[in-house]
């Protein structure tokens, strides 16, 4: 199972592996992750799941969806290039030793 | 010093989040009657159900999460009632807890119907995970749904129901879906939206009774004009009950829901209500309202911690909801009442789109079809005093988007 690392604005990590298939938000929330917070339950609706993605793992990635790109534009924390909403990236072995940083604010 | 928050949900749960968020170090009690780790309901009516998937129940924090912020969670336990002169809830297992603040967090219950077979195997309400579990495995073998009430919940359920290639019927007692919540323009456009994804939307008919067939089970569902419809699963969504009768018990007000002010204070001073049991007063309605959705559970619990913590302010956050049925992707900002004048967005037939509302030429909600850019414009105007004129709204090529950001913009210079 992929393994990803979730960075703290603190610097403390969290390395969680995730079943594939099984999106970033849910696998965050799910082990207690800080910061992630998920209130839509991962419909693209609310943009609380908010991860900026390290640049080394760009090419991996799903591309970001319509709804995805427009969430994207309201997120509580600064949106740079590297933004992505957590519940849209589902884990697969590609994505194994992805790391994400947590923004310091989702609402 | 001590907290004690009855009920495990969403909104329950944000009291204690935001109580050891905001420095509070003392004991944090959460009384949950539901056993599990405490989980997000809007999944159960859409992922949740979703055909070939193995579901799994979203939580709403972490199982470390407790023990990390020691947040004390007594789950499968109910309060049974509250002695306010002692300050002290006391559980259905024996157990007395003593109180500073204790908060409300009750949640609502499903309205039941009263009509005969209502009782009959097969007939399901959708609130818990148990329920959603027992309507996972009824629809993989489900031929003939029948769906009362044609409000948010039931409907999402039609639209799941289909996905699993059942044959789906909706029998809605009001001329228009979800009216409560939703602009007669808006209501429309679902109505044919539920009809293009092969929904039997049968409105100005409501349930009479159920008929069992052979089996006990439920066999057929009998409407208000006579038309009987096969039934192999029903599901009822005909609204909810706030759950406040140990609020009433205790001698605080209540009138659809616990009567809190404008801190979201109860009666009495060491009580708080939050969520779809509150009944409280609405700057953006203009009235006491009480919600359901997670918007408010969240926004009021953040903030009857602060009034805990000693910080008590006007609870004046924006309502925002949203639904998904099938692939229609539902946004709505602020809150519509009947009589508003609207404006269309967009072109209704590319399912995206939105419906401007305006009550005495302001805005006053906005509704999104399949356009997340318009509904985060339309929450930033609202929480704000900016919004365009109707009839600046209606000028072609007019961007919700585009205006928000110039006149928000102008508004911070
Ligand atoms: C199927 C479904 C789909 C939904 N979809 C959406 C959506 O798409 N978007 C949206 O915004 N909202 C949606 N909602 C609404 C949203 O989930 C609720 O508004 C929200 O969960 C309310 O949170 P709450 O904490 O106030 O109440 P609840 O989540 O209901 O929690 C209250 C808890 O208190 C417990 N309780 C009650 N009395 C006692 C007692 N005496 N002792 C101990 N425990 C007690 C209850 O059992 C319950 O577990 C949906 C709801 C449902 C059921
Ligand atoms: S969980 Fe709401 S946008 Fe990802």
């Amino acid at each position: 199972m992929p393994s990803i690392t979730f960075t703290q604005p603190s610097g403390v990590t969290d390395v969680v592996t995730v079943q594939d298939g099984t999106s970033l938000m849910r696998a965050a929330v799910t082990n207690g992750v800080d910061g992630i917070v998920g209130e839509c339950g991962g419909q693209a609706m609310c943009a609380t799941c908010h991860v900026y993605v390290r640049p080394e793992f760009a090419d991996v990635l799903p591309e970001v969806g319509d709804d995805e790109e427009e969430m994207l534009d309201c997120t509580t924390a600064e949106r740079t290039d590297r933004s992505r909403l957590g519940c849209q990236i589902l884990a697969s072995a590609d994505l194994d030793g992805l790391v994400v940083d947590v923004p310091a604010d989702q609402v | 010093m001590s907290v004690v928050i009855i009920g495990g949900g969403q909104a329950g749960l944000q009291v204690a989040d935001s109580l050891r968020g905001g420095g509070y170090m003392d004991n944090i009690t959460i009384i949950a009657d539901e056993p599990e780790l405490p989980y997000q309901r809007p999944p159960l009516s859409k992922d949740y159900l979703a055909p070939g998937k193995k579901p799994t129940p979203l939580p709403l924090r972490g199982g470390s999460f407790f023990a990390d912020k020691k947040i004390e969670l007594r789950a499968g336990v109910a309060a049974t009632s509250v002695d306010r002169s002692a300050r002290t809830v006391h559980l259905a297992d024996g157990a007395a807890l003593p109180y500073e603040h204790l908060v409300f967090a009750t949640g609502a219950a499903n309205r039941v119907l009263a009509c005969a077979g209502a009782d009959l195997d097969g007939v399901h309400g959708l609130k818990t995970l148990h329920d959603a579990e027992r309507l996972h495995a009824a629809l993989t073998a489900a031929r003939n749904v029948v769906v009362i009430g044609a409000g948010f919940i039931g409907l999402e359920f039609a639209a799941a129901a289909r996905a699993h290639g059942c044959e789906v019927t909706v029998l809605e007692f009001a001329p228009r879906p979800m009216g409560r919540a939703l602009s007669p323009a808006m209501g429309k456009w679902f109505t044919s939206a539920h009809a293009a994804l092969g929904v039997r939307l049968r409105l100005n008919e409501g349930i009479d009774h159920f008929e069992a067939g052979p089996d006990g089970h439920v066999g057929a569902a009998v409407s208000t004009i006579g038309t009987s419809y096969a039934a192999d699963l029903v599901v009822v969504g005909i609204g909810v009950i706030p759950n406040d009768i140990l609020a009433t018990a205790a001698g605080l007000a209540t009138a659809n829901g616990i009567v809190v002010d404008e801190a979201l204070r109860t009666s009495d001073p060491a009580i708080l209500a939050v969520g779809d049991c509150a009944n409280f007063p609405s700057v953006h309605a203009g009235t006491r309202i009480r919600l359901e959705s997670v918007q408010n559970a969240t926004d009021q619990g953040r903030h009857a911690a602060q009034t805990i913590l000693g910080k008590p302010a006007a609870y004046a956050e924006l309502p925002w909801f949203w639904s998904t049925q099938g692939g229609f992707r539902l946004q709505i900002a602020g809150l519509s009442a009947p009589g508003d004048e609207t404006v269309l967005n967009g072109d209704p037939e590319t399912s995206r789109f939105s419906i401007l509302c305006f009550r005495d030429g302001r805005l006053s909600a906005v509704e999104s079809m399949n356009s997340p850019a318009d509904h985060m414009a339309a929450r930033k105007l609202l929480a704000s005093s900016w919004g365009p004129a109707p009839e600046e709204a209606a000028t072609p090529g007019f961007s919700l988007k585009t205006f928000a950001r110039e006149s928000l913009l102008g508004s911070t210079q």
